[in-house]
């Protein structure tokens, strides 16, 4: 795909970000729609192309009165909306869509109108993982942690680190459900979870939603917001089983996803000003860092830990505080996304002076799935 | 009330002679005729070459403890935590996720790249489960 032709005009998130009892997931779909919509200057009758993952495409379309030409229901977990980004910009730039809006929302904490995720028993999930006593994200995504840790080296304190620094991020966040500060010893001192990874390492859940609209970049210009401009794209996916990665030192989905992006782009490592790595738990910014190339997997846990990531260190990574901090409704991609976008218009709360590029890369299911977008802020 | 149960698999036409497998006794793997590789979860064709032309066989039930979690909270239904989630490496080269018995449910006496050895522990009389303990000597 072509670089910087398809640019973000319109972002938003819900209303309100947390615990939210007084709405439906569908209707968390729309308030974060009607938001973005507004932050563009359109109208829902504006929008021709839409996107959106668990909730039906029709579902939502319905709900708010959408007519489109154009949609995308891929759902692959959290980074979902990052493949929205990826596949929206190539049906602009394929001409079967004009204007393409992309929702995602969760009741994932208040639960209201979200259907139970399960697995089928006689899906190779059920036959040969849940027998054996996984039950949801907390006792699946850290299964690789160990073996990760004693192929690099990695310490429990450096992991401990990734919680403290994210969390330093979501002070500076007004919106950040998690923000009053935490140390090393209370990260390892906290509620045993799911051995390595206690709770200050596991995501919050959270009720919350967000949405993007994306379009030309010629068409950009006339809008009232500073175009974002999707720069370089990447999307993989290996397996539904954790149990069946093809190594527990990486992520083939992270190492597609995240080179496509960047030689898509034409940049360099050092050319990033700012990083997003979905982070459903504290392993995972270290895995993007190895396998996006920025580092060689054994200098991970200690680049974090010793504060390289954190506010005014050389590469800000999770800005708005991530998964662990700032919320995390279950499908976090597109909180990701929105603090990229933000950052690249110059307006986030912990805002990483001159910014140009923003790269946001997602992981969805349990390493199932990765989606890899670079922002930039320049044409 | 009934405890809750564990969650039981359910045999579809690919995966039904693993679990004849395992109530039997033997832990079984697919090898592809035309390549040699073997695979796991069980399918009837070569996941590395597509060939269709692959044989079951008996594994030696032998492996390592590739990696794990011990999860507290949340239990699934029907587990007493803390209780390890273990991924094995067997000797033919698959994984598998398991559990581990006959062995503190800890960090200290969960080492990895410890040898494990195979055991079955029936749910009831149509399913049986794969799982391993501390290979002997």
């Amino acid at each position: 795909m072509r670089r910087n032709q398809v640019a973000v005009v319109g972002a938003a998130e819900t209303t309100e970000l947390g615990v939210i009892p007084n709405a439906s997931q569908l209707q968390l779909h729309a308030d974060a729609a009607l938001n973005a919509i507004a932050d563009a200057g359109l109208k829902l009758s504006d929008i021709d192309g839409f996107a959106t993952a668990v909730e039906t495409p029709q579902q939502v379309c319905h709900y708010l009165g959408i007519k489109p030409t154009w949609v995308d229901g891929t759902s692959v977990g959290g980074c979902s909306f990052m493949l929205h980004v990826r596949h929206a910009a190539a049906a602009i730039e394929a001409g079967l869509c004009k204007t393409v809006l992309i929702t995602h929302a969760e009741s994932g904490k208040s639960m209201i109108g979200k259907a139970p995720r399960s697995i089928p028993a006689d899906s190779l999930q059920g036959q040969f993982e849940a027998p054996f006593g996984v039950y949801g994200p907390p006792s699946m995504f850290p299964i690789p942690v160990l073996r990760f840790m004693k192929t690099y080296g990695i310490t429990h304190e450096q992991l401990a680190s990734v919680a403290v620094v994210q969390r330093e991020w979501a002070a500076k966040n007004p919106r950040a459900m998690m923000k009053d500060p935490i140390t090393v010893a209370d990260v390892l001192n906290s509620r045993m979870i799911a051995y390595p990874f206690r709770l200050l390492q596991c995501c919050l859940v959270t009720d919350g939603g967000g949405a993007l609209i994306l379009t030309s970049a010629d068409r950009a210009k006339d809008f009232p917001r500073k175009p974002v401009y999707i720069m370089g794209t990447g999307e993989s996916v290996e397996t539904p089983m954790v149990s069946q990665m093809e190594t527990f030192n990486s992520s083939r989905a992270f190492k597609t996803a995240g080179p496509l992006a960047f030689r898509e782009a034409g940049i360099a490592h050092r050319d990033v000003d700012h990083l997003m790595i979905y982070d459903a738990f504290a392993h995972l910014p270290l895995f993007g860092l190895g396998d996006l190339g920025f580092m060689p997997h054994e200098e991970t846990g200690r680049f974090i830990a010793d504060g390289n990531t954190r506010p005014g260190g050389k590469l800000p990574l999770n800005t708005n505080g991530g998964g662990l901090s700032y919320m995390h409704s279950g499908m976090y991609g597109m909180y990701a996304l929105q603090e990229s976008v933000r950052q690249m218009r110059g307006i986030a709360p912990a805002q990483v002076p001159n910014a140009k590029i923003s790269v946001c890369h997602g992981v969805g299911g349990m390493f199932a799935a990765s989606g890899t977008i670079v922002f930039t802020n320049e044409r | 009330m009934a405890e809750p149960q564990r969650a039981r698999p359910k045999p579809t036409p690919e995966t039904q002679h693993f679990w004849d497998g395992t109530k039997a006794g033997e832990l079984r793997l697919q090898r592809c005729d035309a390549c040699a590789h073997v695979y796991f979860p069980p399918r009837p064709f070569c996941p590395s070459c597509a060939s269709r032309k692959v044989s079951i066989f008996k594994a030696s039930g032998n492996g390592f403890l590739y990696s794990y979690v011990i999860n507290h909270r949340p239990a699934a239904p029907g587990f007493t935590p803390p209780y390890a989630i273990a991924v094995v490496e067997l000797a033919e080269g698959p994984r598998m996720m398991s559990n581990i018995i006959d062995c503190p449910q800890t960090p200290e006496a969960l080492e990895l790249d410890m040898k494990l050895e195979v055991a079955f522990e029936a749910l009831d009389d149509k399913i049986t489960l794969p799982v391993f303990r501390p290979a002997k000597g």
